[in-house]
């Protein structure tokens, strides 16, 4: 094989400490290479042409480049070698970037190094085969997870796109954390007007199927064709019937059921429909609270049900359903912040969090939308709020910011002002983080016409004194310690990943970071991608994100989706495991590591051998380690390139 | 240092009277700091201009009026030329100062009776008679030998007079004053 080698200056970010021309020069020396040089910039449009060049002049049979990570730029040179006429499989990449010149100064090191890089990568590329990818149907359904507002509005798109949608939502309605919201900033847009629509589209869409009150089992397949086992929760309640009346809940005796919508600012009854505008409108029971299903005595739902709806009986139920892609939009949950001793830990009625200070402010919720202390039900007077509870704190292993509290806190300082016009509001702030269209102004308006007292400090205690808390904190402009009587303190508490989502990460086979939140495919360039085809982030489950932000990301996943299935079959990666029957013995290792179950027992001619899946088959090279035979050979990755790689690198 | 309460300290009569006798509203100040950036006498104030205006801002009336920056404070402007939200932070420093006197605050002696010294001799010249305000300054203070290094640099480059400068218009600005006293009898 006739191999070209083509050294990439990146500007200075790799020449200013690599010597790429004496690289090519000692390129020109290895086994098989015909031609070497050093390039500027060998991804851009003349730098691939040169390589299309010198494939065609030097009838160059494979092509090394040594330039950033194949992360990068793999695919743009397999595409360029595949320009010229070559299967591009007869590339390889040197990191002489990330590997090399990032990471030392040392000039003579680093170029000894991108040396050794090149000869490795042309050792290997001398052992490459022509590789083929395998062409396969796809289903062309799929699957959103989590009914908040960014996959309502992912479902949406894809369903109007023509696409069968299955939507399964873990609590008994859709509208996530955005259907608790009284208002909405900037514009203080009510909520649920905004979303109780979009919620009712999803309901009516002839294109959409919704799960709620269930979760993701189990995901088995690939890219294409997935298969999800949906867990439908016992509700008790036949939901084909249920009309949502609401006369069970009137009736219900055991009235002190967590109400988790209302975030426990009130109770509810254990059989309850969460809010008046909930999607789908049906009942479920609260076994941890039904004296029927605790006790066998009651059963009163069941006597008062106007459509015989009640099951006591009724016991959770698995759905398969075959989708072609994933969107994940599980959205956030709220810090604990009762970590937080100098906050009072929790022992303190009248501290409570700014998504209770929502439910309170909502005219639905369980104050109907009046403001009151949660320990003696008096109108406050002085309102402090704490921004950054759970937010951009080390201590409590929360560094970054949430993003969207200073905007929220700022709302309800308006709001405060508008239910009660003569009370007065405190906000302690790091800083300001409004960089959203009109955020700015928003928060400006909140002190210049509310009147809102902003005060740029954190707050290192509060304690009761009388029926008040007193706050003491700092107002570092001032350069002094304040204190605030308070009637009630919200606490704008951040976000984290929400429960469950590394358990659902390892199912979609996702990668997340050290907090849970989801990896998207690229920090730039691959927002809404992650690294397994097939499967795509909305929301607030990939970071923080505020509400145009989620409703954004929602659009561009089911853009992704619709793109797609834009075409009818896919091609497999043929980087994939291939038994090599004659040394084959049969003895099942492979099938028992393989983490994807794409290895099968086969019967050949009586004797039992081992068949992989291709389509299947995620190329993750287990089988290949674990056969005892050198029998499973990882293409593209085989044992011979991989030894020739090391003979490369140790010969001296 | 002491603690403030928000709540109980603020005065929100002082908070009202500054922002109509100098039609500026304070909350409009983010408290960036820029008039601190570009004063040319924080190295001599106690407090900067920028906590000046939170201090107002927090209504704390008697920390605000006890400052002495209040009468370092040459009116140069400059924090009102670079106040990003137009306010006019000069006016709202003259405003206090006005107010200092008027509350019985009046900066510390010294400061107080440069200031009478100052405005006197504008009164009697029509523009400030320095050898005048120097004596008017000595003798209340008993600080004779203030300053007293810069006499003879300044004598020979003929910078000291003797007699008050004639000027134009001296009536003029008497008038000044006498329309000020009447104002503020009212």
């Amino acid at each position: 094989m006739k191999i070209g080698v083509f050294v990439c200056h990146c500007g200075s970010n790799i020449e200013a400490t690599v010597d790429t021309a004496a690289v090519a020069a000692a390129a020109r020396e290895f086994p098989g290479v015909v031609f070497a040089t050093d390039t500027m910039y060998t991804c851009s449009e003349p730098g691939q042409d040169e390589i299309v060049d010198a494939i065609k002049e030097h009838n160059l049979g494979g092509v090394v480049v040594a330039s950033c990570t194949p992360r990068m730029h793999e695919q743009t040179f397999r595409r360029t070698v595949e320009r010229a006429g070559l299967n591009k499989y007869l590339f390889e990449m040197a990191n002489i970037r990330e590997h090399v010149s990032w990471i030392g100064k040392d000039r003579e090191a680093n170029t000894n190094k991108s040396v050794d890089l090149v000869r490795m990568a042309t050792e290997k590329l001398l052992r490459n085969r022509a590789l083929h990818p395998k062409k396969f149907t796809i289903n062309k359904r799929v699957l959103i997870i989590g009914g908040g507002v960014a996959g309502i509005q992912a479902a949406l798109d894809c369903a109007d796109g023509g696409l069968e949608v299955v939507m399964v939502e873990k609590t008994s309605t859709i509208g996530g954390k955005m259907a608790k919201l009284d208002k909405t900033f900037p514009t203080v847009d009510c909520s649920s007007c905004i979303l109780g629509p979009r919620m009712v589209d999803v309901a009516q869409h002839p294109n959409i199927t919704l799960y709620a009150y269930s979760e993701i089992e189990e995901i088995k397949g690939y890219v294409g064709n997935f298969e999800i086992k949906v867990k439908k929760k016992a509700t008790y309640v036949d939901w084909k019937n249920c009309t949502g009346c609401g006369i069970c809940m009137e009736k219900c005796p055991s009235k002190k059921a967590t109400d988790t919508f209302n975030e426990e600012i009130g109770k509810t009854t254990a059989i309850n429909i969460p809010f008046p505008q909930a999607i789908p409108k049906k009942a479920k029971i609260d076994p941890a609270f039904c004296t029927m299903l605790k006790k066998g005595k009651c059963g009163i739902c069941a006597k008062v049900c106007p459509s015989g709806c009640i099951d006591y009986e009724m016991k959770d139920e698995f759905i398969t359903e075959k989708v072609g892609a994933i969107v994940t939009a599980t959205g956030f949950d709220l810090f604990d912040w009762t970590v937080y001793g100098e906050y009072g830990g929790g022992r303190y009625p009248d501290v409570i969090t700014s998504l209770q200070y929502e439910r309170m402010l909502s005219a639905s919720g369980p104050t109907g939308g009046h403001i009151k202390r949660p320990s003696d039900g008096k109108e406050p007077k002085n309102v402090v709020f704490i921004q950054c509870v759970g937010s951009r704190d080390k201590s409590v292993g929360r560094p970054y910011c949430t993003g969207f509290c200073c905007m929220y806190t700022a709302k309800q300082a308006i709001l405060t002002k508008d239910h009660l016009p003569q009370s007065q509001s405190y906000v302690f702030y790091m800083d300001i983080r409004a960089t959203g269209k009109l955020y700015d102004e928003f928060t400006r308006r909140a002190m210049e016409e509310y009147d809102t007292n902003y005060i740029r400090g954190r707050v290192s205690m509060i304690y009761p004194k009388g029926d008040k808390l007193l706050v003491r904190g700092a107002d570092t402009l001032m350069g002094t310690q304040v204190e605030v009587d308070a009637d009630l303190v919200v606490l704008a508490v951040g976000a984290e990943s929400s429960a469950g989502a590394s358990e659902l990460a390892e199912k979609l086979r996702i990668s997340y970071d050290s907090y849970g939140f989801y990896m998207e495919g690229h920090p730039k360039l691959k927002p809404v991608e992650t690294n397994t085809a097939g499967v795509y982030l909305a929301g607030a489950c990939q970071g923080p994100k505020d509400i145009p932000s989620s409703v954004g990301q929602g659009s561009a996943a089911a853009a992704k989706v619709l793109g797609l299935f834009s075409k009818d079959q896919l091609e497999s990666d043929p980087q994939v495991s291939i038994v090599d029957i004659k040394r084959c013995i049969g003895c099942g290792k492979c099938i028992q590591t393989c983490p994807f179950g794409a290895i099968k027992e086969i019967d050949f001619r009586g004797m039992v051998k081992a068949d992989v899946i291709e389509t299947i088959c995620q190329g993750c090279g287990i089988c290949t380690s674990t056969c005892p035979q050198g029998a499973v050979q990882l293409q593209h990755a085989t044992d011979n390139q991989i030894l020739s790689e090391v003979n490369a690198l140790c010969q001296f | 240092m002491k603690v403030i309460n928000i709540n109980s300290s603020y005065n929100s009569e002082f908070v009202k009277e500054v922002e109509e006798e100098s039609g500026q509203k304070l909350n409009l100040c983010y408290q960036c700091g820029k008039c601190t950036a570009g004063c040319p006498y924080t190295d001599e104030y106690d407090i900067c201009v920028s906590q000046i205006m939170r201090l107002t801002q927090a209504g704390q009336k008697e920390t605000v009026l006890k400052a002495n920056s209040l009468w370092l404070c040459a009116t140069c402007e400059s924090c009102t030329a670079r106040c990003p939200n137009q306010i006019d932070v000069a006016r709202i420093m003259d405003v206090l100062r006005h107010m200092a006197r008027r509350e019985g605050y009046g900066g510390t002696g010294r400061v107080k009776t440069f200031w009478d010294s100052f405005l006197s001799s504008v009164k009697n010249n029509g523009r400030v008679f320095e050898v005048g305000l120097l004596v008017n300054y000595i003798s209340h203070t008993g600080r004779f030998w203030t300053d007293i290094d810069l006499g003879p640099t300044m004598l020979p480059k003929g910078k000291i007079h003797f007699k008050p400068t004639e000027m134009q218009g001296k009536k003029e600005v008497e008038k000044i004053f006498m329309r000020f006293k009447e104002e503020s009898a009212k």
